[in-house]
Order: structure tokens, then sequence, then C-alpha cells
């Protein structure tokens, strides 16, 4: 499969304020989306994109006001189309690069169905999801990746409903580049966002992204100096999955179950240590790396869990498009009326 | 022995069968033959909703009607004058439409005990004198179908599929058309099945002899060339005509074509027929549902495509929100509705005119669009041109209203010279200097500036934006102003749009209002009352918002005015409240659409059931 990075290199060199629109930034203070933004344009000048090819779609939600901020081409749509909206950009222009900011109730409850064929038609485009698992702009439901039990206004006594695992669900429905970052990383956000900017196909990435008002700290034991050493597990192709501050914790493969390790204990040494394949052709080690959020205890992966190229919708278009004008001629009109039966009347 | 030909000047007929009988395939060729020898002709097709009913059943009965003639056709006809029943069921089903009089040809071979039954004759209709009002031609269809291809080692069941070209051949014989075109169809359709060519080119031919050399058959019918104007003409169904229009306008505009679509009933061939067009540059994404369709199309209107989506009554409403959005960035984008009866499920394949108060009102907001109808299936050619035409001039949504009578009704189009077609002309902005996303022309249109255009990033979206700028903004002055240029926008259309021509006395008694496709109805049924002295005159009106600029003062010189609508009143109350005029409805809801009688007895009882 052919794998080549866009290599258009644009001709003036871009700096991370031109990527910073004219309007105020109007999110809330300490908001995790304005880190978000901050690493999607310290990044963009390395996307090898011209400005005037980007186009960032969003549907609503605070995550959604996102385009308003950069200043390539932007839209911003209605609640949960943004994937629709952003497939019907590239087919039209499938030189376009175009991204999708969204969050999870836009992403995952009202524009889910959108957000499934997406994948499934892996068209290349990169889905930013800022999953602050709450209703942030309708001022704190629960949202479909809200934890089971939890309080919001609109579940007073808490949700009895089970969240959705965005990780498995992308991975699920066929998406090419699949991942996790958080606000409060911002070197590693910028990495992912990098790395999906360079991927052919549709690549998600899913944030942790703190809502100070709503969900104040709902990601604090994986964002914060004292606990995320423990509780995060930083995924790096070709490399043990180790954890801890001191990196002496390890997870093995049991059969099909995941199993944490004490390196210290003489049993174990990082030999035994799951090492992560992100181009890992199957996809059930993404299914187990992605049940560690279910299994208490364990640590929350973050990283690309996987990346694999497939024939993007897009170009398969278009070469279809090519094949036929090939076979048949370019269209003209006269071909076009002419083509059925027709008979001449003197 | 010697066989009459008698001259008519039009004929309906109705082919009907089970549908697995292949009449809407029989109709078809009927038509192409018909066409080629010079008739004039409109067709419409009946099929029930289920795909396959079970054999024999009443409701799994197809039937194909055909109206063809000397001079001009405007409807698929009231009654036929023949009709071919496959089966029983058929029968039953069609024999109450018939004029008095009419022909009834039936494969006798089907009228066994089990069919009977089937079809809930409790005697058999052919033997009990229940036909006695009708001219019956009994002929063992299947039987000789089976006789002529004895030889062949095809299945039974392959051969008695052949028995619809048998009766295709006879009725080539009676209205003394050439077998040759049909013929030179199953040359291409089964070239690489050579064995079943051969049988259906038999049985055609069969058919065909059996007519010439039977004497149940004593009369010939002679239906002469219609006058058309001069031209290279093609049979064209309403959804084919639209995907046409389409297609051409994409060709006119210089932009290609996109179609976001999910399938519908009655709407689905135009996806099916656009997605054939790829060497066109033609994009149809078929998308994961309604919402979608129409929000990529959204999506390619903003990177620069002629975009479009098509769909019916149920899906119009999935849309509702993202035509808002469409309205609010004002983009260019049609919805084509190919109106059912409704609401919820209804009737998917029948005709209905109801979705107008939808397409004219129906969203949040001060939402207006350009709305358009077409009036028959050619017209759909040519209204789906007007529609990317105004839409692209004025970056405005437009739905176009067609219906399952025309989706699948069928008639000649003349086919224009591609410089006769109108001009639509695209200016994408690339000026960077003095460029505002919302900077309006002098008909207040915004500039379309796309994607991969340097220097004119820019965002829009739902929110309300600042008057010229295009910011948002919440300012309560500010959102008047641009609910108030919105409206004016699509006021500025009337500009474009021809006036409405009244045909017939240009002022008077009697005026009938109608739009859309109870055009062909109405035309015929003012013909039928030219020469008795009526005073009656006609306006049909193709679009309806904004409506033609004289229309009101048509509306002032009649003293009445009589609008026949397949809804409850619709666009009588549209006229009401718009011109404070008091009109008279004549409504109806039944799935079909007018009668031409229906019509003229409308007429004459307002008229006071006298000549004037």
């Amino acid at each position: 499969m052919d794998n080549k990075i866009n290599e258009l290199v644009p001709e003036v060199k871009y700096t991370a304020k031109d990527f910073a629109s004219d309007l105020d930034v109007k999110w809330c203070p300490g908001c995790g989306d304005y880190s978000i933004l901050a690493q999607v344009q310290r990044t963009s000048p390395d996307f090898g994109e011209k400005r005037e090819n980007m186009v960032w779609v969003s549907g609503i939600g605070c995550s959604s006001r996102f385009p308003y901020y950069m200043n390539t081409y932007g839209f911003h749509g209605i609640h949960g189309r943004a994937a629709a909206i952003a497939t019907g950009v590239k087919l039209a222009n499938p030189k376009l690069q175009v991204w999708v900011a969204t969050g999870d109730g836009d992403m995952l409850s009202i524009g889910g169905n959108h957000f499934i064929h997406a994948c499934r038609k892996n068209i290349n485009m990169k889905i930013l999801m800022f999953n602050n698992r709450i209703y942030g702009l309708t001022k704190g439901q629960y949202s479909p990746t809200s934890e089971k039990g939890m309080i919001t206004k609109s579940s007073p006594y808490g949700t009895v409903d089970f969240p959705f695992n965005p990780i498995k669900l992308a991975t699920g429905s066929g998406a090419t580049f699949v991942a996790r970052s958080l606000d409060r990383d911002p070197k590693h956000l910028q990495e992912v966002i990098s790395k999906a900017a360079k991927h052919k196909g549709l690549a998600f990435i899913e944030v942790f992204q703190n809502c100070p008002i709503f969900n104040d700290g709902v990601y604090f034991p994986l964002t914060e100096k004292e606990t995320k050493a423990d509780n995060v597990i930083f995924l790096e192709h070709g490399k043990p999955l180790l954890f801890g501050a001191n990196k002496d914790k390890g997870i093995k493969l049991d059969g099909l179950d995941p199993v944490i390790i004490d390196l210290n204990d003489g049993k174990h040494s990082v030999n035994d240590c799951w090492v992560h394949d992100e181009f890992d052709d199957n996809p059930t080690r993404v299914f187990l790396l992605a049940r560690f959020t279910d299994i208490s205890g364990f640590p929350t992966p973050i990283g690309v869990f996987r990346q694999f190229n497939k024939p993007t919708y897009d170009e398969e278009y278009v070469k279809q498009i090519a094949q036929i004008k090939e076979k048949k001629g370019v269209g003209t009109y006269e071909k076009l009326m002419l083509s059925n039966h027709t008979w001449e009347v003197n | 022995m010697t066989k009459t030909v008698q001259v008519v000047d039009d004929v309906t007929v109705r082919f009907a069968g089970d549908s697995g009988d292949g009449m809407q395939l029989t109709g078809s060729q009927f038509t192409d033959t018909t066409a080629f020898v010079g008739n004039d002709l409109s067709t419409l097709p009946d099929f029930p909703a289920e795909i396959r009913a079970p054999a024999g059943s009443l409701s799994g009965v197809s039937g194909f009607q055909l109206h063809f003639g000397s001079g001009d056709i405007q409807t698929p006809g009231d009654s036929p004058d023949v009709l071919i029943a496959m089966n029983p069921a058929a029968l039953k089903v069609n024999v109450k439409d018939l004029k008095p009089n009419a022909t009834i040809i039936v494969n006798t071979n089907s009228f066994d005990t089990k069919n009977l039954k089937l079809a809930q004759y409790g005697t058999n209709p052919l033997e009990d004198g229940s036909l006695s009002g009708f001219n019956v031609i009994p002929v063992e269809l299947t039987k000789l179908t089976m006789t002529a291809l004895e030889d062949l080692s095809l299945s039974l069941k392959e051969k008695e599929k052949c028995k619809n070209f048998f009766a295709l051949g006879l009725m080539y014989w009676m209205y003394n058309r050439p077998i040759d075109i049909t013929l030179k169809w199953l040359e291409s359709k089964f070239n690489s099945k050579p064995e079943v060519l051969e049988a259906n080119q038999r049985v055609l031919r069969a058919g065909f002899n059996y007519g010439e050399t039977t004497e149940i058959f004593t009369t010939r019918y002679d239906v002469k060339p219609a006058k058309l104007p001069k031209g290279i003409y093609r049979n064209v169904s309403g959804n084919e005509a639209v995907a046409l229009g389409f297609i051409a306008a994409s060709l006119r505009s210089g932009i290609p074509l996109f179609l976001g679509s999910y399938p519908i009933t009655p709407a689905s061939e135009i996806l099916q027929e656009l997605s054939k067009y790829k060497n066109y540059g033609v994009v149809t994404f078929q998308a994961e549902d309604e919402i979608s369709g129409v929000a990529s199309a959204i999506g390619a209107a903003f990177a620069g495509s002629l975009a479009i989506t098509n769909t019916s009554g149920p899906g119009l409403s999935l849309k509702t929100e993202s035509i808002g959005l469409a309205v609010m960035t004002e983009l260019p984008l049609v919805i084509i509705d190919v109106q059912r009866g409704g609401p919820s499920t209804g009737l998917p394949t029948k005709t209905e005119q109801a979705d107008l108060f939808q397409a004219m009102y129906g969203r949040h907001g001060e939402a207006p669009v350009v709305v358009l109808a077409a009036q028959s299936p050619a017209d759909c050619f040519y209204i789906s041109l007007e529609a990317a035409k105004i839409a692209i001039k004025f970056m405005t949504p437009v739905i176009l209203l067609t219906d399952g009578y025309l989706a699948f009704g069928s008639e000649p189009l003349k086919i224009s010279n591609f410089e006769e077609l109108p001009e639509i002309n695209v200016e994408f902005r690339t000026e960077k200097e003095g460029f505002f996303p919302y900077l309006r022309d002098e008909n207040l249109v915004r500039p379309w500036a796309i994607p991969g255009t340097p220097g004119l990033e820019h965002r829009i979206g739902g929110l309300e934006k600042k008057d010229v700028i295009g910011n948002i903004s919440y300012d309560p002055i500010n959102h008047e102003i641009m609910v108030k240029n919105r409206k004016e926008k699509i006021d500025n259309v009337q500009k474009e749009i021809p006036d409405l021509i009244v045909d017939g006395e240009q002022e008077g008694e009697l005026l009938i209002l109608s739009w859309g496709s109870t055009y062909g109805a109405i035309k015929e049924a003012m013909r039928n009352l030219e020469n008795t002295g009526h005073k009656v005159s006609h306006a049909h009106l193709r679009f309806i918002n904004p409506f033609p600029k004289n229309l009101g003062d048509i509306l002032k010189r009649f003293k009445n005015v009589l609008i026949p609508e397949l809804n409850l009143g619709q666009m009588a109350t549209l006229i009401r409240s718009t011109y404070l005029k008091e009109v008279l409805q004549f409504n109806k809801v039944q799935g079909q659409t007018f009668k031409v009688a229906e019509i003229e007895n409308k007429i004459i009882e307002v008229l006071g059931g006298n000549n004037g």
C-alpha cells in the first residue's frame, strides 16, 4: 500500500501565530480547550499544507467553536453533523486537508451515525474529539461518555447508563488511525496531532479535556504530577508497556487477559511485558488496550493505539471517476442527451 | 380474411399482470416504439409498494399505462381503451377503470381455480357474463408461448417468463407498429444469453403473427404521427429528467455536480441515474442517512460544487434543520422533494402535493428559501436547470418539488441545443482586497469564496453573523438586519423569474390556478372545453416562492379563482394569505392525480353548469 506522506512544502514558512484568527477566544477560564487550540496552532506549520487548503469543520458544543479561532477555512455546523459536512467538503475537493473539531456529545451521541460511517468509509480526514464527559454548552447534563452513576444536572440520582468507550467504537467502526491524548500534556498532544496530520485515512484522536465548570478534575488522576505516573501508560511503538514513577510496573498478556506485573518482585522482567505494535494489522490488541479503562486498577493508555493503511473513500472515488472517464470518454452535453434512444421529428 | 384498419386520434393502453410478469418492461418497450413512430405520449406505471407480493394476489398487481396519439398528449389518460390482463387479479384490479366497451385481452391460461381464488373471484368472470359490457378477447398466452418455444432447451419457467413478449407482439400488431426496435433492444439486453434472446424474439414475432393470422382479431388501429415541433426527442421520466437536468446544469456552469443522497421511494431513481454518470465528474455520495445526505451537500457547496440532495417527504423532514443551516450560511443548494402520500410512511408509491407547506415553512426561525415546482416529466429537466441557476446566482437553498406521478410518468423531451440552455454563471471570489464573507451585491447576495483560495480564509456557520463582516454577532439590531436581508434576497429572485402567463381570456369569470403535476390534466380539460363556450382561463405556477410578480394583478382580473390541488388546500391558503383573495378549492387526496374528466366537471359546476 502506498503510504506516502503529503510532501508538499508551503512556500511560506508559517508560525503558530499565522493560524490564530482575529476573534477573541471565549472559552471559560481554565478550559482544556485552550491547550488543544494552542497545540493545534503550534503543530499546524508542520502539516506541510498551505493554510488556504486547510478546512476545520465542527458541530455544536464548546469544542465546536474551535474553527472560529483557526485562521484557515472553517465551517461551524449544526449539532452532530460535522463528520457529514466534512465528508462533503473532502469529496468536493479531495486536495483539501479536512479537520473536524468535536466533543463527546456532538460526535458520539447526536452525531454517532455520521461518526461510525465516516470511520467505516475511511474518509481521509482527521477528527479531534474533545472528551470532557459532560455537556458543557447546555450547562451540565451527562454525556455518552459520562461514567455510570455520575451525578449531573440531568441525573441528580446518578446515571444508570453505561458510557461508550470511544477507542473501541472508532476501532470497531474501521478508523485507520486511533489515538488518545491529554489536554494537560502539551508535548504529547502535539506529537499525536502531528502524527494524525500525516496519516492518510480517517484519523481519530480522543483528547481527555477538563471542563472546569461542570466536570472539573475528572481527569486529574491522569494529568496531575502526583498521580499521573501510576495512572497513565504511554503507548510507544516497539516499546514495552511500562508505567509507574520508576517505570517498574508493566503489563503482560496472559492469553487474552492483560495482567499488571511488578518488575521488582524478582519473578518478572521487562522481557515479559507486552510490546506495543502501533502498526498491528489485527485490531484485537487495540480492544484489549482500550479495555484498560474499564478494569479497576489499570493505567489509562495514552498515545497511538493503532494506525494502518487502506484505500480512502476519496481516493477510490477519484480513481473510479478517472477510470470511467478513460473508459467512456469525458462526458459532453451531446453525449448526455443523445445517449439514450432518440428520434427526430421533421 | 381481410382485416379492417381504423384510424383513431388517441388510445390509452394498460398492461397489467403480476409484479413478476414484466409489465413495466413490456410497457416501456411499447413506449419506445410508440415514440419512435412519432406519436405524442404520456405514461404512468402503477406498482405495489411490496416488491413481490404473493403471486396471483390482488396486492401483487403491477400496471403500466400509456396514452398516445396524433395530437398533443398531456396525461397518461383517464381510462384505458385497452387492458391487457395477464391474470385474474390484474383483471379484477383494473376492470373498474376501463372505458365502457373497452377491449380486454386476457391470458385465459391463468384463469384457473387457484388464480381465481387468489383474485377473490367467486365465479370465472370470463364465463359469468360480468364482462358483457366489454370487448373481451381471450388468448391462450401461456400455451401459445410454450408452444412457440417447444424445441428450445430452456426450463419451463424460463419459457413461461417470455409470455409478456407475446402480449407485446400482439399489441404491436393491433396498433400497427414495427417490432424491430424491441428486437434490437433484446439483442443488446441478452447478447450473452443467445437462447434467451432467441426465445424472446421468437415469442414477440409469434404474438405479432398471431394477430395477423387468427380470426379473433378483425380490426387494426392506426394512430398517425403527432405534429410535434421539429427537433430531436427522447422519452424521459421525471426522475430521469431531474438527473439529466442537473448534469446539464453542471456542464453549463462549469462546476462539478455533487449529490448527497439516501434511498427513499419515489426519489431513489435520481440517485441511481446520477451514479451512472461518473465520466461527467458527478459525485454521488450515498450517505448513511437523510441528514448526512443534505449535510454532505452543504459541505460540498462550501467547497465549490453544484450541490444537490434528493428525497421525499419524510426525508425532507429530516433535512429540515440542515436546510436552515444552508439558509444561514447562504450557500447554493438544491433540495429535490419527490412528494408522495403522507404523513409518515403514508403511501410511498403514490402521488400527492401535500409537502408545499413543509417546503415553504417547515423550518425554525425566519428561514425563507426559493420553492419551485415541476409541471411535467419533461419539465423536470428544464426546471432543474432553473433551480441550479437560482441557487448559484442567489447563494440560497432552493426546494424543487416534483411528485411520484412526475417521477415515474414519462413523456417526450425535446432536446435543446446546449447554447439554448439558461446561462449559469459561477464567479468564485478570488480578490482579497475588500473581501468580507457577508458583503452583499445589489441583489443582497454574498460572495462564494471557496477553500483553496489564498487570502480568503474565513469562517461561516449557523450562528448569527455580523452584517458584512461575518463574525459571530448576538447584537439584537444586527440580527433583525440579517433576517431582513435574507428575506429580501429571496424576494429579489422575483426579478429573475418570468411573468405568469394566462392561457385563454386575460380577465373574466373563472381562472384555474394550478401548480406542479396537475398541469397535464388541467391542460387537457381546458382543451376539451375550448369550443364549448365555457369562459375559463388557466395559469400554472412553476415558481412558488417568490411568486411571479404579476400574479397579484392576474388574480384581481378574475371573478373566481379555482385552485385544484392534491392536498387539502395548501396553495389556496398561500394565495389567500399573500393576496387577500378568496379562492375556490378543488382537492383530492387519494394518492392519485386528477382525471381530466374530474377537472372538466368541476369547471362546469363552478360555472353554474351552463356554458357561461
